[in-house]
């Protein structure tokens, strides 16, 4: 009886433990936001260096209409070049994971693209293929091209050798093999590399806006700039992070939906 | 049913004989195991009976088919359940018939039909890691099972589980063996699970790395029928077969 008693109040410590820990992240986030207002109302830094969060929020609401527009073309431009990332990353992965050969000549180029810096290559975009959208959604499928691609041939590999003997046994062709044992294996590793590259993505297009373009929220960026509009620098500063959350939080949903068998397992390892 | 036989393989690798001109028959519905040390090339013979790998010389006959270098032929278990953990239970069960072309709801249902048999009612829409060890094996068997009902090539099926449900594994196995009347060939290297579970042990010996190439030795007919053996490891009988196992295996 006392053991139960132990254990219950034991689940409990636990579960307080857990709630708190839960709770560390948005608290810390709480009070560094406060200390800002603090040292911003009390006048201890001047307005123009650092907007304080209250004035940042002014900007975003006042400011909201001509945002959205710029944050619709970069969000765009995002998933234009997710997809397009995540078409030809799967496409070279299932090569690559077909033909030794190809495998040993296009690796190192796969890897080279991750080294490529994108703020270098940005401006040679935009010489190349104009102000338009395809120069920012070449550039976000060059970053997300990497992760997607590495992910998916990792993923591959990872399936027990005995699993294709076994399939193989059963007389299963190349494609059943990738239909069935590799490609629901690699969705792990797919979906982790995804999540790297809706970071990569928003960012990627900003950073392709600021070089020339019409519309975008690096477009708008540059402005406010320009103008010392410190207020409406870190709305958009803001605004972007947001959409980047955003978007590995709808890469995490897609995953849980997509691999209902994460929870089993983990409930089964606890 | 099937009858199979194993016609003089031998095989090598990187100039390194594993095996040499190693024969053996597993008659119609009967159950065979192999038994020899570990390493000694049970499962590089394995490989070849299910077609994964072509032998130097000889070939594997089922039935009157030369099935050499033939996957599919065969329903092949090994130690790992090797349950795909993206697939529930009865989807991991029906695979052998998906993959051959049967459409999934007919095959779910096919699979569907034997889970009170083998032991696994309740855990269809199950994921593999929600499974206790001995009920993956039993998925595992079950899977076998609807790939082939003729003949079932199992290597080391429960050596990975722990004696209590090893013994349970070993009467149920039984039962479902003489209720089907599969044909299965077994590798051991436990000498009390081959004396339960066979009609015939065939003994491998060798040590290949050390360059002696692996033969069989002998093998051992059990006499008592295997539907008749529930507290046969006490039996002085179970012994005078141990025995000559262990001479065979040169440890007697």
């Amino acid at each position: 009886m006392s053991m139960r008693h132990k254990t219950s109040a034991g689940s409990r410590a636990q579960g307080a433990t857990g709630g708190l820990q839960a709770l560390a992240a948005p608290v810390t986030l709480i009070v560094l936001i406060g200390v800002w207002q603090l040292v911003c109302s009390a006048g201890l830094i001047p307005a123009f260096l650092l907007p304080s969060p209250v004035a940042v929020v002014k900007a975003l609401v006042s400011d909201w209409q001509l945002l959205a527009g710029h944050a619709a073309t970069s969000l765009i431009e995002s998933l234009a070049g997710l997809a397009l990332g995540i078409v030809l990353g799967f496409t070279a992965s299932v090569l690559m994971d077909r033909f030794e050969t190809l495998y040993r000549a296009f690796y190192p180029l796969v890897v080279l693209t991750q080294t490529i810096p994108t703020v270098a290559i940005a401006p040679l975009l935009v010489l190349w293929f104009g102000y338009g959208m395809l120069p920012k959604v070449v550039l976000i499928v060059i970053s997300t091209f990497f992760p997607i691609t590495v992910g998916l041939l990792d993923g591959f590999r990872s399936v027990d050798p005995d699993a294709i003997d076994l399939m193989r046994s059963m007389g299963a062709t190349r494609l059943q093999i990738m239909r069935h044992a590799k490609l629901p294996a690699a969705l792990p590793h797919f979906f982790s590399g995804l999540k790297i590259s809706a970071a990569y993505a928003i960012v990627g297009a900003v950073i392709a806006e600021w070089l020339g373009g019409f519309s975008g929220l690096g477009v708008y960026m540059t402005r406010v700039r320009k103008a010392y509009s410190f207020d409406k620098m870190f709305a958009v500063i803001l605004l972007i992070s947001v959409m980047s959350l955003v978007l590995m939080w709808l890469v995490g949903l897609v995953r849980r939906i997509a691999m209902p068998w994460e929870r089993a397992e983990r409930r089964a390892r606890r | 049913m099937a009858r199979l036989e194993v016609e003089n393989v031998s095989v090598a690798f990187d100039g390194l004989k594993v095996l040499d001109d190693v024969s053996l028959v597993v008659d119609s519905g009967a159950a065979a195991c192999l038994l020899g040390p570990s390493g000694c090339g049970k499962t590089t013979l394995f490989h070849v009976v299910a077609g994964l790998s072509l032998p130097d010389t000889g070939r594997v006959m089922l039935d009157d088919a030369d099935i050499t270098g033939h996957p599919g032929k065969l329903a092949y278990m090994l130690q790992k359940d090797l349950l795909l953990p993206e697939k529930t239970i009865v989807d991991n069960v029906s695979l052998p018939l998906i993959l051959r072309g049967v459409p999934r709801r007919e095959a779910r249902a096919k699979a569907l039909e034997y889970f009170d048999t083998f032991g696994l009612a309740g855990t269809a829409d199950r994921w593999p890691a929600e499974l206790s060890g001995g009920m993956r094996q039993r998925a595992a068997l079950l899977r076998s099972y609807l790939f082939s009902q003729k003949f079932m090539l199992l290597d080391e099926p429960f050596s990975a589980l722990d004696a209590f449900t090893k013994a349970d594994m070993h009467t149920w196995f039984l039962d479902v063996a003489e209720r089907f009347g599969t044909t299965a060939l077994m590798v051991t290297h436990d000498i009390d699970e081959a004396l339960e579970i066979a009609d015939v042990i065939y003994v491998m010996r060798g040590a290949p790395q050390a360059g002696e190439p692996t033969r069989i030795v002998g093998a051992e007919h059990i006499v008592c029928p295997r539907g008749e053996r529930s507290g046969y490891t006490l039996t002085e009988e179970f012994l005078e077969h141990k025995r000559r196992v262990l001479d065979l295996l040169g440890r007697g």
